[in-house]
């Protein structure tokens, strides 16, 4: 859009609105959100029950909670949860995407349904997963299928994948969506000429949907990983950690050391530890592609 | 200026933004061979969304003396409202109520304040506006979950502790920085002239802001306003931490606690979480585009 000159005597009555207007904004962000940002980096640096008043402990939350075998299995456990929930969601995804974006009748329909996942809470996808996947009265024992008549959740060595699995089950409809709106936007034209030249489907689609998605797979990618870093609801619901600490990812970790053995100051750690991990992932992917949230992707074509 | 005139004129301009989603239709005879491993792959992906899909419902109409016995993925001997009747008389409704005030409250208010400093950072062209921006930008990327520690002494100190204001601020805070982000995004291609001529005839800001922001980009306000109160519904994190009592519970706490409440009796579970869902499915089933635009909105350009 061509932003027309402003006309001398516009602008020289007003170079704009009133900055007011965004106080009402700023006022609730910064107090709700960015002050708090800080304020877990403070409270990382103090001794706090949770009720009383955090007192000033300088570096010693940090020298322990970076010593504690409980925050290396949280970290290990979220760095496994990051990668293995890429490595599902994203392929599924945009296989995904790529077939809803067809335009013949059933996959339309099919679409419809795959969104429905999304319209659950978090809380509501546990719960149900939590009977469906239950050894005795669940879909195993119910489908004859021998190995899936398995303790998914009670078994230390099952529940993190079942975990990853859930979570890829809540959230692939959604990064499917973007796969589907980035292949729709493909411009007609280069498979045209890529079929005049006698290519078949698979080059199609290796040389010409996956460069041209290049932008969505990295929104997609952040999308996943910092959300998967960062994701609690689910897990709390599904498995609360366990069995044992198996599935004690660090968002967990951070919510079980405040708010049930009352350590705020070393969860404080966990989280500031999660803030930073998270905004790298995002600032670094968001370099990568820096035109993608605000410019169109067909610029130039 | 003629407003209606001046509304179309605008609208030409912002049709851009929304012709995205149509474009796919030149693109019907892309994927016209039929593709068997791409149909195959997508009715396996169905299979997996649906099974846990008629998994929750099919139970939720089984009696709890036949859950035991019968096989979980058989359609009930003596189908029963029994379930749903329980959870009813549990104060479902107390918590549907709940829920619907805090999304209602802060999308309300994320939209007012945000279209506000959207309408500022548009028209401004102080450094501030510009700041105020950049702000917001680097806002989208801060994990909700890491500052859930201050956020609650936040709560406590303003002795909003258990009640439903205590979940609509911090929501209004995490919701602002991509609402902002859509709004200005769509604000941008309203021509500026539009703005001048409507300053030369003496109108000030918030007449602008009310008879021609608002009017014209109601479509984004809809869309993510979606997006919010999609999110603020199935929310559990702020509920779980800055509430307490039954009286301020929220629904997807509510799936929560009727969980450790009926323990076995699983089919009342699973209507809660039926119940919990249907008013999105009904909103799905009227406004299916609506959805998926509000969905995607910001990610999906």
């Amino acid at each position: 859009m061509t932003r027309s000159i402003e006309s001398g005597a516009a602008a020289r009555r007003r170079t704009g609105p009133t900055l007011w207007m965004a106080a009402p904004s700023l006022v609730l962000f910064g107090l709700f959100a960015l002050l708090p940002l800080f304020g877990v980096i403070a409270l990382s640096f103090t001794a706090w029950d949770g009720l009383g008043t955090p007192a000033w402990t300088g570096l010693s939350n940090w020298s322990r909670v970076l010593a504690d075998p409980a925050m290396h299995n949280a970290l290990w456990l979220s760095l496994v949860v990051v990668v293995t929930a890429w490595l599902v969601q994203l392929p599924i995804s945009l296989l995904l995407g790529v077939f809803m974006a067809g335009h013949q009748r059933y996959r339309n329909v099919l679409s419809i349904l795959y969104f429905l996942p999304l319209l659950f809470s978090s809380a509501a996808i546990a719960i149900a997963f939590r009977s469906l996947l239950d050894p005795n009265f669940g879909l195993g024992p119910a489908s004859g299928i021998g190995w899936l008549s398995q303790d998914w959740l009670g078994d230390p060595r099952l529940a993190l994948g079942v975990v990853v699995f859930v979570i890829a089950w809540s959230f692939v409809p959604f990064h499917s969506l973007l796969f589907q709106a980035g292949v729709r936007q493909i411009p007609t034209t280069l498979y045209e000429a890529a079929r005049l030249d006698g290519a078949n489907a698979r080059q199609m689609f290796l040389h010409i949907t996956l460069p041209q998605l290049r932008h969505t797979i990295v929104t997609s990618s952040t999308l996943i990983l910092v959300g998967s870093l960062t994701y609690f609801d689910l897990v709390y619901v599904l498995t609360q950690g366990g069995p044992g600490i198996a599935t004690r990812i660090l968002p967990l970790h951070m919510y079980l050391t405040g708010f049930r053995n009352f350590d705020m100051g070393g969860a404080s750690v966990s989280a500031v530890i999660l803030v930073a991990v998270g905004l790298s992932i995002s600032l670094v992917l968001n370099r990568v592609t820096r035109s993608n949230t605000m410019d169109s992707q067909q610029e130039g074509l | 200026m003629n407003a209606d005139a001046t509304r179309r004129i605008a609208l030409q301009g912002t049709k851009r933004a929304r012709g995205a989603e149509s474009a796919g239709g030149a693109r019907r005879f892309a994927g016209q061979r039929p593709n068997l491993l791409g149909g195959l792959f997508g009715w396996l992906w169905l299979l997996v969304v649906i099974v846990p899909i008629y998994y929750i419902v099919i139970t939720s109409i089984r009696r709890q003396s036949d859950f035991y016995r019968e096989n979980p993925l058989s359609f009930p001997s003596h189908p029963s409202l029994d379930a749903y009747g329980l959870v009813l008389e549990n104060d479902f409704l107390r918590y549907f109520a709940n829920s619907l005030i805090v999304t209602v409250g802060t999308v309300v208010l994320v939209l007012a304040v945000s279209i506000m400093a959207s309408y500022v950072i548009v028209r401004s062209r102080s450094r501030f506006a510009k700041r105020v921006f950049d702000l917001f930008l680097i806002g989208i990327a801060i994990p909700l979950q890491a500052t859930i520690i201050p956020v609650y002494y936040l709560i406590v100190q303003l002795g909003l502790y258990d009640t439903l204001l205590a979940l609509v601020l911090p929501s209004v805070a995490f919701a602002t920085p991509i609402t902002v982000l859509i709004l200005v995004n769509f604000l941008r291609d309203i021509p500026q002239s539009l703005f001048e001529s409507m300053q030369m005839d003496g109108a000030g800001d918030w007449t602008m802001l009310r008879h021609l922001v608002l009017p014209l980009a109601r479509p984004a306000l809809v869309t993510v306003g979606i997006y919010n109160a999609l999110s603020v519904w199935n929310g559990f994190l702020f509920p779980l931490v800055l509430t307490q009592s039954a009286e301020n519970r929220v629904l997807p706490l509510s799936l929560w606690s009727y969980q450790g409440e009926f323990t076995t009796n699983i089919p009342a579970v699973l209507a809660a979480v039926v119940l919990s869902v249907v008013p999105l499915v009904a909103a799905y089933a009227v406004g299916r585009r609506q959805l998926v635009a509000g969905l995607t909105a910001g990610f999906g350009k």
